[in-house]
This record gives C-alpha cells, sequence and structure tokens, in this order.
C-alpha cells in the first residue's frame, strides 16, 4: 500500500523548523556554557613565530586562549585525523597542533570567555608573529605544475589520432572559479561537559557517527565518552560532510576547561572550510559529419590543498552520455597554499559536465545541427567505460518531454535571431547526469501497541527531506497514519548511518526502514496465526499486509486480525526491530540518474544584463518517494545553477593569498529577482533492478546542467561565447 | 567588535555636545553600515552616541515650494512619501534601487550619507588601506579593482561611494543642513563627498563635532522626465557597478534643464555641469546624450580590471536619458531594463 510515497507529502519537520522548536547546533543550552571565538592566520604560508595572549587573558570574563602551545593533547598520526570521507592522500588539518601556517584563514588559537562578544573582543587582543614563506594560490599561474592523479577512466581507442582526423573539431578551455557553499546555517558545535569526561556534541554535520569516530580519534577518547547529536542542520551542501574546525576547538576546550563549550564560526571564517575548486576544464570532440562522435578527450586541472590531495570525477562523465569509440581522459591537481577543496552539490559533475555539455553546444554549432539532435545522434545506451547496460536510462524521454514543455521546436537556430523588444532572446539546453549510489544503513522500528511507531536512524537531514521520506516509507509498510509515525535522526547512538551526501541517503534509509517494518510485519504475523481461532491460522507469514491497523492476508483479504488486538493478546507493549540493510552487490549494470535542461534568458546587450526568464529541468531519477520535497529539492538546484553561471566566484588577492569576498553581500548568489519561472518535470523511470523500490535519489542532479544550459541560451542570444564562469556583464561587452 | 560607551543624546545640543567631548565618539542612528563596520574591527568608536530619537523625521515644505527632509527619516518611508513620490520620483526610484526593504526600513537619511565605501581592502584589516589606516597604502591600485573608481580617483585611493540615494540628491541639487556648536550651516549636497586626493580617510566634507539635521531638496523635481538607472552583478541587492540619475526638463523634443549624476564610479556622486549645459537648448536624440556622456566621463580612466565601467557608464548615461526622455524611467520593481 502506497498511501504516502510517490506523493506531496508536506514535511513532517515542516512546523518545528518554521515555528522556531528545531533547534541547531550552536541553539543548545548548557550550564556554565562557555563561548569560543576562533583567531586566524592572516599570511598563507609559515609559521608562528610567537603567539601571546597575555592581553587577551587579560579581557574581563575571559576563561583560556587555547593555542598550539598551550592545549590537551591530540592525535599525532595522520590516520587518526582521517574521517570517513578524508582524502586518501594527505595529512588532515590538525587545528591548534603546532606553528605551521598552511592557508590564510587557518585557526590558530581559540579565545574561550564567558560570553561570546567577549570572546570575540579578547580574540583581537592575541598577538601573532609570523615567519612568512613564499606561498601560491593562483591556479592559472600555477597551471604548469600540475599532477596527475589516478585517472577516473582507462582511454579507449587513439583519442588523439581520431581527433587529428575527424571532420569537425571542437576544443576549448572552460574555467569555473572557486565556490562557497554558504549554507544559511553557520557551522556551530556545543560539546557539553556531562562532569565524568564525557561530552555530549551537538554539532553541525552531515554524519554524527563520522564525527563521533573522528573526535574519539583524534582525542583518544573510547566510544561511550562521546555522543554526536545534529537533530537539524540548516543546509551544508557538502560542506559539513567531514568534521569540521569547529568541533575539533569546541571538543579541545570543553576537555581543557572541563566545562561546556559553544563555538560558532562567523560567515567570514567559514570561508576558511572546504569550497569547490576552482577547475581548467579542457574538452576536445572530434565529430563524424553526420554528427556522430569519433573522439572525446577532457582534462581537468583543479585547485587542492598542499596538504591534501582533494579530487572528484570532473571529466568522466562523456562515458556514460555520449558513444564515441575513442576516449581519454585525466584529472589533474595544482597544489596551493590554500584550504582543502571539499565536496559541493554534484561535485565533479557540476563543473565537468557543465564543460562538456558547452562544448557540445559548441560542437552542434559547428555542426549545423539542433542541439538536442546532436545528442540523440551520440545517444549512449551504455557506460562505455565498462561497457554496462543502465538499470534504467530515460534521457531519450527527459529529453522530449523537457524541449516540449519548453517549446523548443520553436527555436530559431540562428544565434541573434530572437528578440523579445529591446532585449535578445536566447534558448539553450544541456543534459545533466549523476550516479544513484546506496550505502548500507540500519534503522530501528518501536511499534507500540497504541498503534505509534518511532523510527530511528543514525542518518542526517540536512534539509534534503530525510525525516519525511522514513516517515511515508514507515506510514506505508506499517499501515499507519504518518502521524502515528514518529522519527529520530542524527544521534551517533542510533542505528548505523554513513554520511548524508551523494544523493544516496533516500535509497539507502528507505530500503533500511523496508527492512525493520517486514521484521515486524513477520513477527507480527507469527504472532497473529498463533493466536487461538486466528483467522489466519493457516497464513504464510510472509504474505501479509498491514494496513489500516489491520494485519491482512495477501490472498483472502477478508482474514484480517488488528495489530492492538494481536499485541494485546500477545502481552506485548512493544515489537522492536533493528535491521542493517546492505543492497547486494551488482557490477552488471550502471546506475545514473539523468536529465535534460531547457533555459530561456533575456539580454539587454547594450548594457549586458542577462534575465533567466525560464527553466525547465525534465529529470529522470527513478521512483520519486515525495513530488513535492522533491521538486524542491530539483528547483534549489536549478537556483544553484543560475548562480553557477552568472553570479557565483570567490574572489582571492593573490598577492596575500586571502579570500576578498568572504560574505553574502560580495560573494553573490541569486537573489529573488534572479529567479523566474522553474518547471519540474519528473519523468517516469520504472527502475526494478537498481533496487526493490526503484529509488535513485534527487540531491544532485538539480543543478548539473543548468549552468551550461545558460551559457548555450546565452551564446543562442548574443553570438558570443563565454567560457569563463561566472558570465558577468563585463564579459559580455568585452 | 571593541568595546564602546553608549549614550542617547536627549536633545541635539546634547548629541553636540557629546560629540564635541569625546573625539572617538560616533553617531548611531540606523547602524546599518556603522554595526558591520564595528563587528569587521573597521569602526572603532569610543562612544555611540544614539540620535534616532531625536525630533529629526519630519518631511515639510519650504517657503520656496521646496521639501526639508529630517535626517532620521527612514530611507523607507522617504521612498514612500507622498510628496517625494510626486515631485522627486527620482529620489524615489533611486532609494529603491538600494539595499533591501529591511535595511531601508532601518537606514537613515543622514546615515545614508555617512555610508563608507565597500572596497574590500577597507573592511579587511589585514591589508593596507589609506582610508581605513592612512599611509598604509592602497591594495586596490593594483588589486582587486572590478568595481572600483574611473573618475577622481588618486593615488592613495580608488574608492567608490557606493549610495544610491546620493547620486539622485546630486542631480536634484540637494543642500545639506549642518548643526555645529558655534549654529548651522548649509552647504551643496555635491560638496559634501569628497575626492580621495591624499586624505581618502576623509569622505565627507562634515567637521568635527557636526551633525547632519536635514536634507533640502529644491522646488523643481523634474517630476516627468526623469530615470535612475542601476547596473550591477545580479538584479537586485548588489552595489552599482554603474549607476545614473537623468532628469530633464523637455519641451517637445528639446532640452530645457538637464541633470545628470553618476553612481558607483568615484568617491563621490559624480556630476559635470558641462555635460548638462552641452544638453541645453538640444534635441533630445541618442546622439546629443553620447556627447553629454563623453563629458560626463571626460578623464575617466581604469585601473586592471574596471577598463569596462568607463564604456558601460557612457551607455548607461545614454539609456537612462533615453528613459528620461521618453517618460519610460526604469522600474525598481520589475527588473527588465526599458
Amino acid at each position: 500500500m502506497n498511501a504516502y510515497v510517490g506523493t506531496s507529502t508536506s514535511r513532517v519537520d515542516g512546523r518545528a523548523k518554521v515555528t522556531g522548536a528545531a533547534k541547531y547546533a550552536g541553539e543548545f543550552a548548557a550550564d556554565r556554557l562557555l563561548h569560543g571565538f576562533v583567531v586566524e592566520a592572516s599570511i598563507a604560508r609559515g609559521r608562528i613565530v610567537r603567539l601571546d595572549t597575555s592581553e587577551a587573558l587579560k579581557v574581563k570574563g575571559v576563561v583560556d586562549v587555547l593555542t598550539h602551545e598551550h592545549r590537551p593533547p591530540l592525535a599525532d598520526k595522520d590516520e587518526a585525523w582521517k574521517d570517513e570521507v578524508a582524502p586518501e592522500k594527505g595529512s588532515p588539518l590538525r587545528p591548534l597542533y603546532d606553528n605551521r601556517i598552511k592557508f590564510n584563514g587557518q585557526p590558530i588559537a581559540l579565545v574561550v570567555a564567558e560570553d561570546w562578544e567577549t570572546a570575540k573582543f579578547a580574540a583581537t587582543r592575541v598577538r601573532v608573529e609570523y615567519e612568512q614563506e613564499a606561498f601560491a594560490t593562483d591556479l592559472e599561474s600555477e597551471r604548469g605544475k600540475a599532477k596527475k592523479v589516478d585517472q577516473p577512466h582507462k582511454p579507449r581507442g587513439d583519442a588523439a589520432a581520431a581527433l587529428a582526423r575527424a571532420a569537425v573539431r571542437h576544443e576549448a578551455d572552460y574555467v569555473i572559479p572557486t565556490e562557497h557553499h554558504n549554507p544559511m546555517e553557520l557551522f556551530a558545535t556545543t560539546a557539553v561537559w556531562n562532569g565524568s569526561g564525557g561530552l555530549t556534541v551537538y554539532d553541525k554535520t552531515q554524519g554524527v557517527q563520522n564525527v563521533q569516530k573522528f573526535l574519539c580519534s583524534v582525542f583518544a577518547k573510547k566510544p561511550d565518552d562521546i555522543r554526536v547529536i545534529s537533530p537539524y542542520v540548516g543546509g551544508a551542501f557538502g560542506s559539513g560532510l567531514r568534521p569540521q574546525h569547529q568541533v575539533v576547538l569546541a571538543t579541545l576546550a570543553a576537555l581543557a576547561l572541563k566545562r561546556s563549550v559553544r563555538v560558532v564560526l562567523t560567515r567570514q571564517q567559514m570561508y576558511g572550510l572546504g569550497y569547490r575548486p576552482m577547475t581548467i576544464e579542457r574538452v576536445a570532440l572530434g565529430a563524424r559529419p553526420d554528427g556522430t562522435l569519433d573522439a572525446i578527450t577532457h582534462e581537468a586541472i583543479a585547485v587542492t590543498s598542499r596538504y591534501e590531495d582533494f579530487s572528484r570525477n570532473d571529466t568522466g562523465w562523456a562515458e556514460q552520455l555520449y558513444k564515441s569509440p575513442n576516449s581519454k581522459f585525466a584529472h589533474k591537481l595544482v597544489d596551493l597554499d590554500v584550504s582543502t577543496p571539499c565536496d559541493m552539490r554534484a561535485p565533479g559533475a557540476a563543473t565537468g559536465v557543465c564543460a562538456l555539455e558547452c562544448a557540445m553546444d559548441e560542437l552542434a554549432v559547428a555542426l549545423q545541427l539542433d542541439p538536442v539532435e546532436l545528442r540523440l545522434r551520440c545517444y549512449s545506451d551504455r557506460d562505455q567505460s565498462e561497457g554496462l547496460p543502465y538499470t534504467s536510462k530515460q534521457l531519450r524521454e527527459c529529453y522530449a518531454r523537457g524541449a516540449e514543455a519548453f517549446g523548443w521546436s520553436r527555436r530559431n537556430p540562428a544565434s541573434r535571431s530572437m528578440r523579445d523588444g529591446k532585449e535578445l532572446v536566447g534558448w539553450g539546453m544541456a543534459t545533466g547526469v549523476w550516479e544513484a549510489l546506496q550505502m548500507p544503513v540500519a534503522v530501528r522500528i518501536v511499534l507500540t501497541a497504541n498503534g505509534h511507531a518511532e523510527v530511528s536512524c543514525a542518518a542526517s537531514d540536512i534539509g534534503t527531506g530525510t525525516y519525511t521520506i522514513v516517515a511515508q516509507v514507515a506510514a506505508d509498510a506499517l499501515g499507519l497514519p504518518i502521524e502515528n509515525i514518529s522519527v529520530r535522526l542524527a544521534d551517533s547512538t542510533l542505528p548505523q548511518a554513513p554520511v548524508e551526501g551523494g544523493s544516496w541517503m533516500a535509497a539507502s534509509s528507505a530500503h533500511a526502514v523496508l527492512g525493520a517494518a517486514e521484521e515486524i510485519r513477520w513477527e507480527l504475523a507469527c504472532l497473529a496465526k498463533a493466536m487461538p481461532g486466528s483467522p489466519l491460522a493457516d497464513l504464510d507469514a510472509a504474505n501479509v499486509t498491514l494496513t489500516d491497523g489491520m494485519i491482512v492476508n495477501n490472498d483472502r483479504r477478508g482474514a484480517a486480525v488488528s495489530i492492538a488486538d494481536v499485541m494485546r493478546h500477545s502481552k506485548l507493549e512493544r515489537i522492536e526491530k533493528e535491521k542493517l540493510n546492505q543492497f547486494a552487490e551488482d557490477k552488471s549494470h550502471a546506475r545514473n540518474t539523468h536529465s535534460a535542461v531547457f533555459a530561456e534568458v533575456k539580454i539587454d546587450e547594450e548594457l549586458g544584463i542577462i534575465r533567466v526568464t525560464r527553466i525547465v529541468n525534465a529529470v529522470a531519477a527513478g521512483r520519486i518517494l515525495n513530488t513535492k520535497t522533491g521538486r524542491s529539492q530539483i528547483m534549489g538546484g536549478v537556483v544553484w545553477g543560475i548562480g553557477m553561471a552568472l553570479h557565483e566566484e570567490t574572489v582571492m588577492d593573490h598577492r596575500f593569498g586571502r579570500i576578498m569576498n568572504a560574505n553574502i553581500a560580495e560573494y553573490h548568489i541569486p537573489v529573488n529577482a534572479d529567479v523566474h519561472d522553474i518547471d519540474v518535470i519528473f519523468v517516469d523511470e520504472p527502475d526494478d533492478r537498481i533496487n526493490r523500490m526503484g529509488i535513485k535519489g534527487l540531491g544532485e542532479i538539480g543543478i548539473v546542467g543548468v549552468p551550461a544550459a545558460i551559457a548555450n541560451a546565452v551564446y543562442h542570444a548574443t553570438g558570443k561565447r563565454i567560457r569563463r564562469f561566472p558570465i558577468t556583464l563585463d564579459k559580455l561587452l568585452e | 567588535m571593541n568595546n564602546f560607551r553608549y549614550s542617547r543624546a536627549s536633545d541635539l545640543a546634547d548629541a553636540i555636545r557629546l560629540l564635541a567631548a569625546d573625539p572617538g565618539a560616533k553617531l548611531i542612528a540606523g547602524g546599518t553600515n556603522l554595526i558591520d563596520l564595528m563587528k569587521e574591527n573597521v569602526e572603532r568608536p569610543s562612544r555611540l552616541i544614539d540620535i534616532s530619537r531625536l525630533p529629526l523625521r519630519d518631511v515639510e515644505e519650504t517657503a520656496d515650494g521646496g521639501l526639508r527632509i529630517g535626517a532620521l527619516v527612514p530611507n523607507s518611508d522617504l521612498a514612500y512619501h507622498p510628496l517625494i513620490e510626486q515631485r522627486y520620483p527620482l529620489l524615489a526610484s533611486a532609494i529603491l534601487a538600494g539595499a533591501s526593504a529591511q535595511l531601508r526600513n532601518m537606514a537613515s537619511v543622514g546615515g545614508n550619507l555617512m555610508q563608507r565605501t565597500r572596497c574590500p581592502y577597507f573592511y579587511d584589516t589585514t591589508t593596507p588601506c589609506n582610508k581605513r589606516s592612512p599611509g598604509s597604502g592602497c591594495s586596490a591600485l593594483d588589486g582587486l579593482n572590478r568595481n572600483h573608481a574611473i573618475l577622481g580617483t588618486s593615488n592613495s585611493c580608488i574608492a567608490t561611494n557606493p549610495s544610491d540615494m546620493s547620486v539622485a540628491l546630486a542631480a536634484l541639487g540637494a543642500l545639506v543642513h549642518i548643526a555645529r556648536p558655534s549654529g548651522q550651516r548649509t552647504i551643496a549636497l555635491t560638496d559634501f563627498h569628497r575626492l580621495p586626493e591624499d586624505k581618502p580617510h576623509l569622505d565627507t566634507n562634515l567637521g568635527s563635532g557636526e551633525i547632519i539635521i536635514a536634507i533640502e531638496l529644491p522646488p523643481h523635481g523634474f517630476a516627468r522626465n526623469y530615470s535612475y538607472l542601476k547596473i550591477r552583478d545580479r538584479l537586485s541587492y548588489a552595489f552599482a557597478l554603474v549607476s545614473v540619475a537623468a532628469a530633464l526638463d523637455l519641451e517637445g523634443n528639446a532640452i530645457g534643464e538637464a541633470r545628470l549624476a553618476l553612481g558607483g564610479v568615484a568617491h563621490k556622486p559624480w556630476r559635470s555641469l558641462e555635460a548638462e549645459a552641452a544638453l541645453r537648448g538640444q534635441a533630445a536624440t541618442p546622439d546629443h546624450f553620447g556627447r553629454a556622456a563623453d563629458l560626463l566621463l571626460q578623464g575617466a580612466t581604469a585601473r586592471s580590471h574596471n577598463g569596462f565601467k568607463i564604456d558601460l557608464a557612457r551607455r548607461a548615461v545614454v539609456r537612462a536619458l533615453m528613459q528620461a526622455a521618453s517618460a519610460t524611467p526604469q522600474s525598481q520593481a520589475h527588473k527588465k531594463i526599458a
């Protein structure tokens, strides 16, 4: 029975969020709570020669100033600092570990005071002397020092030869700047001292168990000593996947002072966390005259820090999308004196597919082919890197439905051909692709005799709607109204879950809920069978459905017993089941979500002003658990894509190695005026191979393709190809 | 943020007395810029003198048919004041082009005139900045200067004034009434803000111990043919790359009086009497507008990243004058450029 799954169910946590009842990491109270304020390095590379905290300590209300010279022990080995999603290669940042400065903005001290304002003021009284060293922060000037990392995909055929003989060739660099997540909620931790050496740590994170293991490892604590809780997260988008330095500092201070400590980063300080690394993407396409591809090469050169190698798959996406007998991919990194990048919504794909889809548009122009037609001619029914078919791939349907909703057939293919009054009109499109991943997750369900069920799991809800889909799946599986389901998430003591990211949590948590609910159902069925005179006496216990509070024989719907009767008769107040769901390993098929994005821009050419007036995003992502939260998820991705196309850029002054727009006044994201019509279409995509419920996940796919569709629309409107993002008006006026 | 003392001024004389008594003191009304700067440790006043309750909130007609606007009138109240909407729509439009509704509700007219540059180096206390720390150098000269000044710059500073309201006030010929220990004085708005020269730490010609008490608008409001056109990096809630306040008197297609001021291009609202004189008596045509734009932009110089602003400013001037001439002023609600 699907009373909830697949419907437009409102968020079960919506009321708590809009009324302020939902508490975030920086809002938990504690007795005698202290407040920490982070002091940051103001040089890009070197070492601290002298760190004088005496003036800060004199400020009334200051309790202590922790530094690398004055702190409790921290783990020494790199392995101890590697959380579950840390890059394989490198030595993670260890706040206050030693006197080395690795990037401008690195935390170097924590001022702890009775109130936040005092801590912040005293932080200005900490005197630091540095020995500066030569540094580099500019990817473009250091491009020649790029080092190759493991190739995401093996080369096929001979791409160089194929390119050389291609009838039509396109090759260009696309440059995507560094971008920051800027979640609305500031990064914060409240570490509550429980009196006997243990801590309850309220943290802004995408993975409480990851943080819990990390803290135990860094501070040499036993698992029972530290509990991490993160009931609500005000956006994270990847920035909360790894434990961030505020949680280390709050924990360090609480252990040092044996008191509860809260550390909240400022918006500016959050620019010292991870980010989407600037990337130079070089794409070359070689086509035959009929518009099929003979060669694809894609090389990405991305920023990483000097202390960790962070890389994602920017370049391999063409293997999934476009048939070509010859292909070659390379991912390179340039070590710079900056903090380590991290995942940011559709990491690798948002950038790599942007470059690929701009290049495909340029190829379509060169071939004088409609951009959708080109993509259909190159359409790949297999993931070419592994030679695998897809569990499902309704991308053709995305093109068709998206084009129809957009009115693509009315497009005049010539650039500068469409106008609306003074404005040039441009129509562009692009393809989107992301992975459909799934991970082991465990869920516990406690069904009580009053017909209420509590579902609990350590997974986070980072605003994506996990509370809601967990409640939906549980309500359907247990045959209860959704009001009778309560969901507990994001407590490290709850059943296991990985970090929430990669678009894997919907499929992973839903199947875990289903698994636990089925155990409950089985037990109820067995109990029902055993009742004297039971109408279900001859029942196969696996062949029942729970619906409307009843245990119903699937073959004889009239044969049913109420759950309440069974529990009363069995003298059970509660039935508790915990189940770890593991997906069977199946390497026979590729698993991806897809989309087709269509964009309309209107441009005042004289002044260079671009308005994105319409976006249609047609998405094929398996079964959509909740059309309402799903639509919101895609719309959010589209808005972000508008920002990526037109606004977002972290600007650094390379003379100082310092970010100069570390605030959301000067780091531009779209505001309401920049966002017009967004039409989200979910293309029907039944998939009984990927997993039982046919779920693929929606977290990332919404942004992928959007920046390219807009850039391609800008070209169609103006005849100008802007390959350096964001497309600001000065670039159009050049 | 540093610790500071707080005093609430009981009346204007009290405010002037408090200000004279403490050279490190700052006035606070809406605080929309000052508080930000204090949080960044850019402003470190020893004392805040709260003038928000002083009786400077009236909008009154003057004897000659102009308007006198109290320094504490909130920006949004002024933009939606019937007399402003009817007689000085250019001013209303410029105010609504700036900030957000929430900020405009808090910000005062006097405070708007006193807002400081948005140069990122001014805000970042770890970098040299002559405006923040005289003599330390200007990081913007050879740094990130995409949104910096192209007119009236010096080798000490290329910061811009971020106000939209001031640009319209400059075009309208507004006066600034100032109270001081020895009485009152009045100066033209165009003389209120300074060019950086070798003293970029001084934004205005307001002396120590002086308080803005009112803005005066002359009778002529150019209510028929005007436009405020603001060009920025997103469609709302961003500081101007270039903005234009344009106002015309038209007799048929012949220009009588003309007013033209630029924002986002200099340390102060940029007005050129020569450019305006060149329009007088001419037909309202793109050619004549272009010529006026050239005169207005005479002497414009670019640094490494802001060269586009010279051409953009010229185009924006022509467009704003066209909008004014055709009585289709730029809407601040609908972001499509008219």
